[in-house]
């Protein structure tokens, strides 16, 4: 028989998560701070008007790009929030989670052997995603000198005269790093002096702890090149729902659409009916959860503090990103002996690139009482393994 | 700050100031002031616990009353309410807007107990003209926590 598989897929690495995930699902009452979703439930009123979305019998397709009142919604909530336009019509694109949007922009966006710049460590799917697009990951390895953050410098270097997109995952999962107005400007400078593009992953914008998320869209000269991606899983505790948007130059979101409309159809109708409800009436249950997150990121970096483990302060999403150097070992011995000895699940860091080695990340989408339980075995682990040097 | 450190200590009074200090962001010394000013002023007054009495092997039965008054001139409400607050028994009182005057809620041994209390001590009182007794049957939630089921993570253990 021939072989049935695309070289192109077989290729690609299965996510460095999922080794981790078989083995935390096999061991029993594991304290997890592995996740990568909020702990809360969507808020009630939210819930209710997907319920009543049901009731009401809206089970059918919606236009592919959307609801046209989610559309405008969404582009009332980025006026709201970051100061820019969009024409609802024909700028914003619902889609199926933020993730969707991602593969979406870069399959409407690259020819082969364009170059991607995707600084890591990151979110998991741009670079196969890059891949599956025929386009070529180009890697910026972020430092913690300064504070996991991309600079001009590093971006400037990166780039080639293939060059096409850069990816911005900011704020950033794994590190929790945030880019505030001085840095995307001089990113906003490099950019438009290269002529390059930008998606600008911005999904866990509500999430930030010192000032209010700026987009590199509010820079001048970048909403033309920019396409930004949000969504309502993290700000609104709705990851089941799968729902975020697109939204950026009608030029490429048509092209976008075109992908959707064949590969997608629409995104899910009840989820949208409950997202124009979040986008209305959903300030109040953002702050809240903001808040308690912010509580909980407190409580950490003061506990990290106190055992004496190195971390850059992170002012955003729902992650810490703590250094191990110095107990010589990698991320991955210590993130497996710390399951095995204290049944605590961490990630390590090189789930999101091999620059992640010698961090871990550990995720703050829990109870503190939870979060104290686990902060107080990694102590013992660490004095353990102290010792042991 | 105020705003911030009641909505904390309104779920959890037990939490230490050390760790209040720490989850706000400021100095222990501070949130053991602005405690000690709020109790002073009557804004908190008390830190009560939470029991599902249900759970236990204690018998209680909770009823809420509805009193209509005749309220007396110069003093309104205020009397006849001190009057009912008086009696131990009775958990809380309130002035409602609406169909009657007075929401009384009381907790007693039995329901034997709780309607002695109405037609002997709460009928008879001279401003009282009509009470209406409902007993509770089942607690749902309870000063916001719900009681009826516990929180589970059904969450992925491990998630990107």
């Amino acid at each position: 028989m021939r072989n049935p598989l695309s070289e192109k897929v077989v290729e690609i690495k299965p996510s460095g998560i999922r080794k981790f995930f078989d083995i935390v699902n096999e061991m029993d009452d594991v304290i997890s701070l592995s996740v990568g979703e909020p702990d809360f439930d969507t808020p009630w009123h939210i819930r209710d008007e997907g319920i009543y979305s049901l009731e009401k019998g809206r089970t059918f397709y919606t236009s592919n790009a959307g609801l046209k009142e989610l559309k405008e919604e969404v582009a009332n909530y980025l006026k709201r929030k970051q100061g820019v336009s969009y024409d609802p019509k024909d700028e914003v694109l619902i889609t199926v989670g933020g993730s969707e949007a991602i593969d979406g922009a870069l399959r409407a966006m690259l020819n082969p052997g364009d170059e991607v710049l995707i600084p890591q460590p990151s979110f998991v799917s741009y670079e196969p995603c890059t891949i599956l697009a025929d386009g070529v990951p180009v890697i910026i390895e972020l430092k913690a000198e300064n504070e996991f953050r991309l600079t001009a410098q590093e971006l400037e270097e990166a780039i080639t005269d293939k060059t096409k997109i850069l990816v911005l995952p900011f704020p950033n999962n794994p590190t929790g790093a945030i880019m505030e107005k001085e840095d995307l400007e001089a990113i906003a400078e490099v950019v438009i002096k290269n002529d390059i593009y930008v998606i600008s992953d911005e999904i866990y914008s509500e999430l930030t702890y010192k000032e209010k998320h700026i987009s590199i869209v509010e820079i001048p000269g970048m909403q033309e090149r920019t396409i930004l991606i949000n969504g309502f899983s993290k700000a609104f505790a709705m990851t089941g729902w799968r729902l975020g948007y697109a939204c950026g130059p009608k030029a490429i979101l048509e092209q976008m659409l075109k992908i959707h409309q064949f590969a997608i159809m629409c995104a899910p109708t009840t989820s949208q009916y409950a997202a124009v409800e979040a986008l209305r009436n959903g300030d109040e249950d953002v702050e809240e959860m903001r808040e308690a997150y912010n509580q909980r990121r407190r409580y950490l970096m003061h506990a990290f503090r106190e055992m004496g483990l190195e971390c850059f302060e992170p002012f955003g999403a729902f992650y810490v990103f703590p250094c191990i150097k110095e107990f010589g070992i990698t991320s991955e011995e210590f993130a497996t002996r710390f399951l095995k000895e204290e049944k605590v699940a961490v990630v390590p860091g090189t789930a999101f690139g091999d620059c992640g080695e010698g961090y871990l990340r550990i995720s703050y989408a829990y109870s503190l009482e939870n979060l104290k339980i686990a902060i107080g075995r990694l102590a013992d682990f660490i004095d353990r393994l102290r010792k042991e040097r | 700050m105020r705003e911030k450190l009641l909505s904390v200590i309104e779920k959890n009074s037990r939490i230490d100031t050390k760790e209040l200090a720490v989850i706000m962001g400021v100095e222990e010394i501070d949130i053991v002031n602005e405690l000690a000013a709020m109790e002073k002023e009557g804004i908190i007054c008390g830190y009560h616990t939470l029991i599902d009495w249900e759970k236990t092997s204690i018998e209680k039965v909770t009823a809420l009353i509805e009193v209509r008054v005749t309220p007396q001139r110069g003093q309104g409400f205020d009397n006849i309410a001190e009057r009912i607050y008086k009696y131990p028994e009775v958990t809380s009182v309130y002035l409602i807007s609406g169909g009657y005057d007075l929401l009384v809620t009381l907790e007693g041994k039995s329901l034997k107990q709780v309607s002695s209390f109405v037609t002997d001590k709460l009928s008879t009182l001279d401003t009282v003209l009509s009470t209406a007794t409902h007993f509770i049957l089942k607690k749902y939630k309870d000063h916001g926590t719900i009681l009826a089921k516990q929180y589970e993570d059904t969450r992925e253990k491990v998630t990107p």
